[in-house]
């Protein structure tokens, strides 16, 4: 009943080619996006900001560009966490070595480098797939932490590989609080995700989709395999560059090559598969699913244990989250192999036929 | 289905009494001195996360024990980083405003330090880096929130080619010598890089680089190079398994542990304990202390705290080099606060600005220390607006295959070395954030 949409008439070819042609789509999404707006500053202390919401809005943006590649090119890359740095450092070093950068110029400059690496290290997808393909962008995630390790010119010679900084501004606004990070990272996903949910729509999107499902059929009918997947490659490395400068800049504020370790890799290919591999909603599910449920089972589990009077020690907690967790994910993925996405949309049909269902 | 409904009510089950049991307990706490204790119990270097959280935690415990200071009850709160940097920041945004808010933070990684520096004043916590973080906040002048207490990395550099240089005989004898320096590629492995170049300018000996990656398990080519080149002596600058690896590695090499010294994090029983024998003759520059059973408190704590059941960890490991490193680092923690009373009105709670100035007018003599227990544990330290380091004690201890002996004097970091290169790197940092240094005037407040 909520969600039907008959008696929804679409009488031109712009209405018909709305991004959510469907009114209960179009104003549940304005709402969420005026809440996370207006909302959510309100209702929200620092540690949420902080701790929570901040780094789930950067994750959510690197899932975004992992899932163009992953999710809707099939191109599965073990590198993100490399093109995360690449953003990170090489917006750091266009902020500080050229005078008076614009913040917002120089974290898009850091997606452009790591849209370079992303085109580099995507042309063996032009010969090997699957599972090679993963092991070979592996490589761009060892080549640059070895380069962002040992080549003193990306960190500015500091002694101790570690760069930071500070004094963000945007025309004379000072992002310092952490309501204005929020607000910061908040318009950069919604621009991005407005922006790849037009993309995979478009010509390009069905490129890329039609690669992901049979390559040899794609090129058949007309399409370049390589035009299509070295343009998913600088897309999507184009916007984990981003959420890498997102990241250093704006959650951290100082960083070392261990903050885009492998370990990032996986945890953004992780959001994909647990959020949905070919979705744009699937990405925020992911990353919340992947940022938050560790650290609310961190905090819970401590409440759960004191609640029937046992004071679990710090390891065990610790321990315990790693197991829920692993579980979790293993349960997840048989019960609902699509991801957390497919969850939603069941919900979505369920809500079509309520309360009658056949 | 039912299993999904029941993992619906479930989950929406948890949400509700992790909602009840959160709010209460924020309000509860009262009149009390709150310490976050950031910790990593799990992971790749709980082996020495463990003993060290175990004495900061029994230490705090036994303040309580002994009335509190000044009469104001102690509380604490663990948090598990796994020495991961974005979990400690998570840490820390959930500990800094809890019960009442946090008096001080030691984030016991210098990842977790660089990110927390930029965070700090702003909240207006100080953050002590007992031995650790990064060097050149040493300067108090640009590093206000920043208390590298009683060492930096630095610090032990100087006070190692010191060492080096008396048993050869005098630092022209340095001379032609070739040092190799094996490190965990992390900030924490990078920090004495510039001061061993410094080093190696002044007195001529030539200084090579080995990296090893996280967690350091990978050695063999390291190893491989240290037998082509046979330096003539190898610092390890390790952590965790690093340490146990690069002692095997050494014995597998045939090279001379008794060649070989350790930075004060690679010096302790858990590094050299697996390896036994093999270790025998292993050195390490101490900060301060070392193992100190025989100290009258860590008899206090097995009287007090582990007499009564209370202890945190086992009780053979009180007086270990990392327990008593963990001990030491909530003993400068407590005496801020201390210190901040004096000012501020004794019996009362700091708040974390407070504590702030306790940490920077710390006078802590031989007497006071000999009176908290610490006799023979450590020299006096007082720090000043411009010295957030207030002391640059260090000895060597050698490992005889069953426990560490000390095996030289007291040493000292050099100053006309140290000096300038932290105010260098503190006023490149002060450039880089567009800060001034802080004037008179701001020293009193």
């Amino acid at each position: 009943m909520f969600y039907r949409e008959n008696g929804q008439f679409k009488t031109s070819y712009r209405a018909d080619q709305q991004i959510f042609p469907i009114a209960q789509d179009r104003w549940v999404i304005l709402t969420f996006i005026a809440f996370a707006f207006i909302g959510v500053p309100l209702l929200v202390d620092e540690y949420m900001f902080r701790a929570i919401l901040i780094p789930f809005l950067i994750l959510a943006l690197a899932a975004l560009g992992v899932n163009i590649l992953v999710g809707y090119c099939g191109q599965i890359s073990l590198g993100s966490g490399a093109f995360m740095a690449v953003g990170a450092y090489m917006a750091y070093n266009t902020y500080i070595r050229i005078d008076g950068m614009p913040l917002i110029v120089a974290l898009l400059s850091g997606g452009f480098f790591a849209t370079l690496v992303g085109i580099f290290f995507g042309i063996p997808s032009l010969r090997v797939k699957g599972l090679y393909l993963a092991v070979a962008t592996l490589a761009a995630q060892f080549f640059c932490d070895w380069a962002f390790l040992r080549i003193g010119w990306f960190t500015n010679n500091t002694s101790s590989g570690s760069v930071s900084v500070s004094n963000l501004a945007v025309l004379g606004w000072t992002i310092d609080t952490p309501l204005e990070k929020y607000l910061f990272c908040l318009g950069f996903l919604v621009v991005f995700a407005l922006l790849a949910k037009n993309l995979v729509r478009s010509a390009i999107g069905r490129e890329w989709m039609a690669i992901r499902d049979m390559d040899v059929a794609a090129s058949v009918i007309g399409i370049r395999p390589m035009y299509a997947k070295l343009s998913a490659f600088a897309v999507s490395s184009f916007i984990i560059g981003v959420a890498g400068g997102l990241w250093g800049f704006v959650h951290l504020g100082s960083w070392e090559p261990a903050a885009f370790s492998i370990d990032r890799s996986f945890q953004l290919l992780f959001m994909v598969i647990i959020g949905g591999m070919g979705s744009i909603m699937g990405s925020f599910f992911g990353a919340a699913f992947i940022v938050v449920l560790p650290i609310f089972l961190n905090q819970f589990l401590p409440a759960l244990g004191a609640l029937v009077g046992v004071e679990i020690s710090t390891a065990a907690i610790s321990h315990t989250e790693f197991m829920v967790f692993g579980a979790l994910i293993v349960w997840f993925l048989i019960v609902e192999p699509h991801g957390l996405a497919k969850l939603w949309s069941i919900a979505k049909q369920k809500l079509r036929l309520w309360p009658f269902p056949h | 289905m039912k299993l999904r409904n029941l993992v619906l009510s479930v989950s929406i089950a948890c949400a509700g009494v992790s909602a009840a049991l959160v709010a209460p307990s924020a309000m509860a706490q009262a009149k009390e001195q709150f310490f976050p204790v950031l910790v990593y119990r799990t992971g790749a270097y709980a082996p020495n996360g463990v003993p060290f959280a175990n004495g900061y935690v029994d230490y705090l415990k036994l303040v309580n024990e002994r009335g509190g200071i000044n009469g104001v009850k102690v509380s604490f709160e663990e948090c598990e980083t796994g020495y991961a940097t974005d979990r400690g920041v998570e840490c820390y945004e959930r500990l800094k405003g809890k019960n009442g808010g946090a008096t001080v933070f030691q984030p016991l990684s210098t990842g977790i330090t660089f990110a927390l520096t930029e965070k700090a004043p702003g909240d207006k916590i100080p953050l002590i880096t007992a031995g650790y973080g990064r060097s050149e906040s040493a300067d108090g002048g640009v590093f206000k929130w920043n208390f590298p207490l009683s060492g930096t990395y630095w610090v032990a550099a100087d006070t190692l080619i010191q060492h080096i240089a008396k048993k050869e005989g005098g630092s022209d004898k340095l001379k032609g010598k070739k040092i190799a320096l094996v490190y965990h590629d992390s900030p924490f492995g990078k920090e004495p890089i510039p001061l061993l170049q410094e080093r190696a300018a002044m007195h001529g000996f030539t200084l090579s680089l080995l990296p090893v990656t996280h967690p350091g398990v990978e050695q063999k080519a390291t190893w491989l190079q240290i037998r082509q080149n046979r330096p003539d002596y190898v610092l390890n600058w390790g952590w965790g398994v690093m340490n146990s690896t690069a002692l095997k590695e050494a014995q597998a090499t045939g090279y001379p542990r008794e060649k070989m010294y350790g930075v004060w994090w690679a010096g302790a029983e858990p590094d050299v304990k697996d390896v036994g024998a093999g270790a025998k003759g292993y050195n390490a520059i101490m900060m301060q202390h070392g193992a100190e059973p025989e100290a009258a408190v860590a008899k206090e704590i097995l009287t007090k705290i582990h007499g009564k059941g209370q202890g945190t960890g086992p009780k053979e490991e009180v007086g270990q080099v990392l327990y008593m490193r963990g001990l030491q680092a909530a003993m400068l923690a407590v005496e801020g606060v201390r210190a901040a009373q004096d000012r501020y009105g004794k019996g009362k709670v700091m708040t974390g600005e407070q504590a702030r100035w306790g940490y920077e007018n710390l006078n802590l003599t031989q007497a006071k220390l000999d009176a908290l227990g610490f006799k023979g544990v450590m020299r006096p330290i007082s720090t000043s607006c411009q010295d957030h380091m207030g002391a640059s004690w260090a000895r060597v201890h050698t490992w005889n295959g069953s426990k560490f002996e000390w095996t030289s004097d007291w040493l000292q970091g050099d100053e006309q070395i140290i000096r300038p290169m932290v105010k260098a790197a503190a006023d490149k940092y002060a450039a880089e954030k567009k800060l001034t240094r802080r004037t008179g005037a701001d020293c009193q407040s």
